[in-house]
């Protein structure tokens, strides 16, 4: 089957991949880069499992083809740490228990990333709103939110929104 | 769940997506957000040989009010309509009607030309299209044929968009300062498809309602616009009384009501009842303060 050379940056990387059309981004990015990190859930853009950043946006990664995705930047949950330490993010996930299987968390923390970096204060309504985008069968998500709730009250987005 | 493989080729202009289209007839298919025919297509439903995409076309995401209509762009993202920053009751019931649609970041990719293509039967934009008569505007190698709501939605998923045409732009006619307008929806979880949905709006002048809108969605396999609420509705004053007997007149004439594993057809039509009522009172709502 005819292949494609594309470019991406993943987490600050440079990979030049050959992929299908058909190749989802995030099969490209566990297949062909190497990161696993980023989970495969259901496929059909339900679960939120595979939310990956492209361009600093959420998007899930089983609905974007990598051909799509050439010569764009991509974030994934193995460039959240530093230097092997957990960022604040993940501190906080592991402090206030926000994970049981830990499947869904890759697809969480990077639209946790999203939603504290972006320069919106949340409500707590609208951060449950948000997180029902992904799915998690193990926390109830009361600890999720809790986890994303103590991140932005310490980067001040913590204000009720409308 | 892995699509089958596909030529993906990018059309950098409408005229080029056309062509393609024209070269490639029906076994090619426009990608605008992707997030209702990527699922299509990793399911298998959907196997086109050629993947036209349609997202580097420059001037394709817009929301431009011209005289009485507003222009919406295809390629406008589904998010974009949380703060439209238009003028006047339409204005105002875009952001209230994306904020139901799916989650954030399916907003943020998911297009509304790309909703009023697919022509899902529980879909808020081919709602809002039917119920306030937009004209879909369709490219071909041969030109541009406009499409009124009526006649452009043909069953579940199917529209009357030809092979070889794409969908460009939409155009939705503006309301006068007197209208009022509502949006509701049920389902079980916050983001799911809708069971049943219902927009309303309403024009008032002194006290009397003097035209009106309802449109149902979900509920059948096509949008629908109530007539016999509308009748019940014109010529009277915005009482609970008579919405309760136009939301009684949309579910007692809507025919065809979808059965699914959520819903059966008597469900369907209960909640039509509940979703015309409750879209004409937050219409009577979102008027207050506003006028």
């Amino acid at each position: 089957m005819a292949t494609t050379r594309i470019q991406l940056n993943v987490n600050g990387t440079e990979h030049a991949v050959e992929v299908e059309p058909r190749h989802s981004l995030v099969d490209t990015l566990r297949e062909a880069c190497g990161l696993t990190g980023s989970h495969i859930g259901c496929e059909h853009g339900v679960c939120g499992a595979c939310t990956i950043l492209v361009d600093d946006e959420p998007v899930r990664g089983c609905l974007m083809f990598s051909v799509q995705a050439d010569g764009k930047q991509i974030r994934t949950v193995e460039g959240l740490a530093n230097n092997g330490a957990f960022n604040a993010l993940q501190q906080a996930f592991h402090e206030q228990h926000a994970l049981q299987c830990g499947f869904c968390t890759p697809g969480m923390l990077m639209l946790a990333t999203w939603i504290v970096e972006r320069d919106t204060p949340v409500s707590d309504d609208q951060l449950r709103d948000l997180i029902a985008s992904n799915l998690c069968r193990c926390t109830g998500y009361r600890n999720i939110i809790r986890a994303i709730r103590a991140v932005l009250d310490q980067s001040g987005n913590a204000e009720a929104g409308p | 769940m892995k699509p089958a493989s596909f030529e993906y080729v990018i059309a950098e202009s409408w005229d080029a997506a056309a062509a393609l289209l024209a070269e490639h007839g029906d076994d090619a298919v426009v990608l605008a957000g992707g997030q209702s025919l990527v699922p299509v297509m990793n399911f298998r439903l959907a196997q086109p040989a050629v993947l036209v995409d349609l997202n580097h076309i420059p001037d394709s995401a817009y929301l431009r009010i011209e005289g009485d209509c507003l222009r919406i762009g295809a390629l406008t993202r589904h998010a974009r309509f949380e703060a439209p920053g238009i003028d006047g009751p339409l204005g105002r019931l875009l952001p209230r009607i994306a904020r139901n649609i799916a989650h954030l970041p399916i907003r943020m990719r998911g297009t509304f030309g790309g909703s009023l293509a697919h022509a899902d039967p529980a879909s808020e934009w081919c709602n809002l299209a039917r119920a306030f008569d937009a004209v879909m505007i369709a490219q071909s190698a041969s030109g541009e044929r406009r499409i009124p709501a009526a006649d452009y939605f043909q069953s579940a998923l199917t529209t009357d968009l030809a092979d070889g045409e794409v969908l460009h732009e939409i155009k939705i006619p503006t309301l006068g300062p007197d209208w009022r307008c509502g949006f509701v929806e049920f389902n079980r979880r916050a983001g799911d498809f809708a069971i049943v949905q219902s927009v309303a709006a309403i024009e008032l002048r002194e006290g009397q309602i003097t035209a009106a809108r309802i449109g149902i969605g979900g509920a059948t396999e096509i949008p629908q616009r109530s007539d016999a609420a509308e009748a019940v509705l014109v010529g009277g004053p915005p009482t609970p009384e008579r919405f309760a007997e136009a939301a009684a007149a949309a579910a007692g004439s809507v025919e065809d009501l979808l059965t699914d594993h959520q819903a059966d057809a008597d469900m369907r039509r209960d909640l039509v009842r509940v979703m015309v009522q409750r879209a004409l009172e937050d219409a009577v709502a979102s008027g207050e303060g506003q006028a």
